[in-house]
């Protein structure tokens, strides 16, 4: 089931930075009189702070009809909401059929034992999360990951990891 | 200089292949050397084995060059568009002379993607010039009733694309005879069938063919507003259907009094879907795009009767409105003249896998599976022995190799126990696991279950156990009764099209692969040598030449050896990705 995905625990958000709760203002303002606006209110609010943090529920609860409970119900049901902190860069690994059958597990795996984290994990210096995605339609290309925006196709092991590496390197040059 | 078009594919799977860095290259050069041709931005041809594409078109003819890359493109400015030589050796398809890969566009006839790779999909004056919006303008200026529209599609035979298989025409006079002040409209572009891409190349590369379609049905049934919903998973189709929408807007095709009609007021907004697989089903749609969890509910009421905000509702999938279009422009004959029977018109695939020319093809109802994969899709990988082929994704079936003669309509291929589904055909050779497919699709559609039907929520976790069990070599006597069994209570007992055809690839390997199964449970050996727990890899020594090779590109440094000794795996560190095997050139790597 859905909600499985995503771990109710939000040990993060608390130690991290305060977060600016009245960033949602304009936020909640754009979408409150529009009916059916749960999904994009809630998108808006991950694109702000990368994910959904505990307090944005009552907050946003707070400032319009909908309840907490339900925007809750909402962001653990949708594959996209995350309620933990993101890395810098998020890498998604395709899991569709035609990169399944290419042998995306095995660039999984060594993707996953290069960074030493497990699947939906931050590295520890927050750099990368690597999520498995359903397909992301560049089929003809699998197996592919898209790290951010960008696809990375017709992939090995040791390309992918190469790109990873690379990224990380020019950056921290 | 200034008649030559140069065209860069540039759909998302171009882009991942590098197609921008094409682009800007031509870009850079046109501007340093102040060269006067028309450079334009296009979507996917459909040749994505041969990505990046740049279509050059002068007054000799159009030439398709595959596989290019900015020296490539540095080279064909020089000689093809300064000189007027084109490099034969990079082109890929042309009308001027044959070419290796011409059975590729041999028995396509393309309908829904007859702007894609031709246009600029930003550009709706582009899409003008090829015939764009003259369908709605042709029901205006005739003053064409709704009822004659409806009968139109009725008669063309169009039925569903999104894999339903429901006559497109009979859906919207249902829409058409409930009676509201205010209906809606749904484009579902939801597509989440892993291994599928159409309707994303649909609508980076022609998105006014679907608004088109949408404006045409909201005047049959007589709708006020539509909504596209749209995968989050596809930002390049999002952003182009916002930009087209616009335009629309801006010319008056969009919005109030639209077409010059007076009263008639239709507008678009696209919606961003959130990731879940089960909001394809139009019921669960709906509810996900009123901002609810998307949870399927039970029918009756059809969306037809209490649809969107319990108004009437007609949905309908992306290629299914690329259709429309073209056939009230062209008469209900141009599309029933192609296919059979009851599957009329023509389909378009979404060919992966192990196949030679992995793309987009369309093709006329009633080909047969094996013309599809070896006359278009170049045959097999590698020279591999073809298995079977995956059609429908999670909800639908394996056929086999020796099925494959079959034509391509929906009852023919529902006979078999797959679905026609929205499009995704994955090909699959002598190396996949058939017992791992029907597992790896359980695992998506256990995942995907919204839960709330038990048998869907728990049965497919079991199947999935069950499964995974067998790929590791722990299955036991009795496990495939339990699963055929599992399989048919889950379909009659769950509530939406997921549960109901989420048995279906273990049921449909079961069925024609029956012996892999039973090769796993019983000898524990996965014959077609994939399952990571049932084989391992070892150095021949007689035949190591100590290369170095596989240890160099060995992802967890599993393999030791001196350089000109022989090599070892380590088989505790090993991960059987089979690397090394491949890498050998001496076939010293043995798998059992």
């Amino acid at each position: 089931m859905r909600i499985q995905r995503i771990s109710i625990e939000n040990k993060i958000s608390t130690k991290n930075n305060k977060i600016d709760l009245s960033l949602l203002d304009p936020i909640i303002e754009k979408y409150k009189t529009k009916k059916g606006s749960t999904i994009p209110l809630l998108q808006a609010t991950q694109q702000l702070f990368g994910y959904i943090p505990k307090e944005a529920f009552e907050y946003i609860s707070k400032k319009t009809d909908l309840k907490a409970s339900e925007l809750y119900g909402v962001a653990t049901f949708y594959a996209q909401f995350r309620l933990k902190p993101v890395g810098k860069h998020i890498v998604k690994i395709c899991h569709g059929t035609a990169c399944h059958v290419q042998g995306v597990k095995t660039i999984t795996e060594s993707i996953l034992d290069t960074l030493q984290i497990k699947d939906g994990e931050t590295t520890s210096d927050g750099f990368y999360t690597v999520e498995s995605v359903a397909c992301l339609g560049c089929c003809s290309l699998a197996p592919v990951i898209m790290i951010d925006e960008e696809v990375y196709g017709k992939l090995t092991s040791k390309t992918a990891i190469n790109i990873i590496k690379e990224i990380q390197l020019k950056e921290n040059n | 200089m200034e008649s030559i078009k140069v065209l860069v594919g540039l759909a998302s799977c171009g882009i991942a292949a590098g197609a921008n860095k094409v682009f800007n290259k031509i870009s850079a050069i046109k501007d340093k050397e102040q060269l006067s041709f028309q450079l334009t931005k296009t979507g996917c041809v459909g040749m994505c084995y041969r990505e990046p594409l740049v279509e050059i078109i002068d007054e000799t003819g159009s030439y398709l060059y595959g596989e290019i890359d900015e020296n490539k493109i540095t080279e064909i400015i020089e000689k093809h568009i300064k000189n007027g030589e084109p490099i034969k050796e990079y082109i890929v398809k042309t009308d001027l002379f044959e070419n290796a890969d011409d059975s590729f566009w041999k028995n396509q006839v393309k309908i829904a993607l007859r702007n894609c790779g031709i246009i600029n999909p930003e550009n709706i004056e582009d899409y003008q010039l090829y015939g764009g919006y003259k369908a709605v303008k042709k029901i205006i200026e005739n003053n064409i009733h709704p009822e004659q529209v409806i009968q139109t599609i009725i008669d063309s035979g169009l039925r569903g694309r999104g894999g339903g298989g429901f006559s497109t025409g009979l859906k919207w006079k249902f829409a058409y005879n409930s009676k509201s002040e205010q209906k809606y409209v749904i484009c579902n572009a939801d597509e989440g069938d892993p291994g599928a891409f159409m309707d994303r190349s649909l609508l980076e590369g022609d998105p006014h063919s679907v608004l088109e379609g949408m404006i045409i049905a909201a005047y049959a049934i007589g709708a006020t507003e539509g909504v596209i919903y749209c995968r989050a998973e596809y930002p390049l189709a999002i952003k182009r259907l916002n930009i087209a929408i616009e335009q629309a807007r801006n010319k008056g095709y969009l919005g109030k009094n639209i077409f010059g009609k007076e009263g008639w007021n239709f507008d678009i907004y696209v919606k961003e879907g959130a990731g879940a697989f089960v909001c394809g089903e139009e019921t669960a749609l709906m509810a996900s795009v009123e901002g609810r969890r998307g949870m399927p509910r039970k029918r009756p009421p059809f969306p037809a009767v209490s649809g969107l905000w319990k108004k009437p509702t007609n949905i309908n999938n992306v290629e299914t409105f690329a259709n429309v279009p073209y056939i009230i422009l062209h008469g209900a004959e141009s599309f029933n003249k192609y296919g059979t029977e009851k599957s009329k018109g023509t389909k378009v695939f979404a060919l992966t896998g192990k196949i030679n020319r992995g793309g987009l093809v369309e093709v006329p109802m009633g080909i047969s599976i094996q013309d599809v994969i070896f006359k278009l899709g170049g045959g097999i990988q590698n020279n591999k022995k073809f298995k079977a082929v995956q059609l429908g994704g999670p909800s639908g079936g394996c056929i086999p190799e020796y099925l494959s003669n079959i034509p391509i309509d929906y009852e023919s291929i529902t006979a078999t126990g797959a679905i026609m589904g929205s499009g995704g055909m994955v090909v699959m050779d002598e190396t996949t696991c058939m017992v791992d497919i029907a597992r790896f699709f359980l695992d998506f559609t256990q995942k995907e279950s919204c839960g709330k039907c038990t048998f869907c929520r728990i049965g497919t976790k079991r199947l999935l156990e069950i499964l995974t069990r067998i790929c590791e070599g722990n299955g036991k006597d009795g496990d495939i009764e339990t699963l055929e069994e599992l399989s048919q209570q889950i379909k009659d007992s769950s509530l939406c099209g997921l549960g109901q055809t989420a048995p279906n690839p273990v049921l449909t390997t079961i069925k024609y692969f029956r012996h892999e199964y039973e090769a796993h449970i019983r000898d524990k050996k996965c014959p077609a040598k994939s399952c990571k727990n049932l084989i391992t890899y070892t150095v021949i020594e007689e035949k190591c030449t100590g290369c170095t090779v596989c240890a160099k590109n060995c992802p967890v440094n599993a393999i030791e050896g001196e350089r000109k000794q022989i090599h070892h795996i380590k088989q505790d560190i090993c991960i059987k990705c089979g690397i090394c095997f491949t890498k050998c050139k001496f076939e010293a790597i043995n798998l059992s």
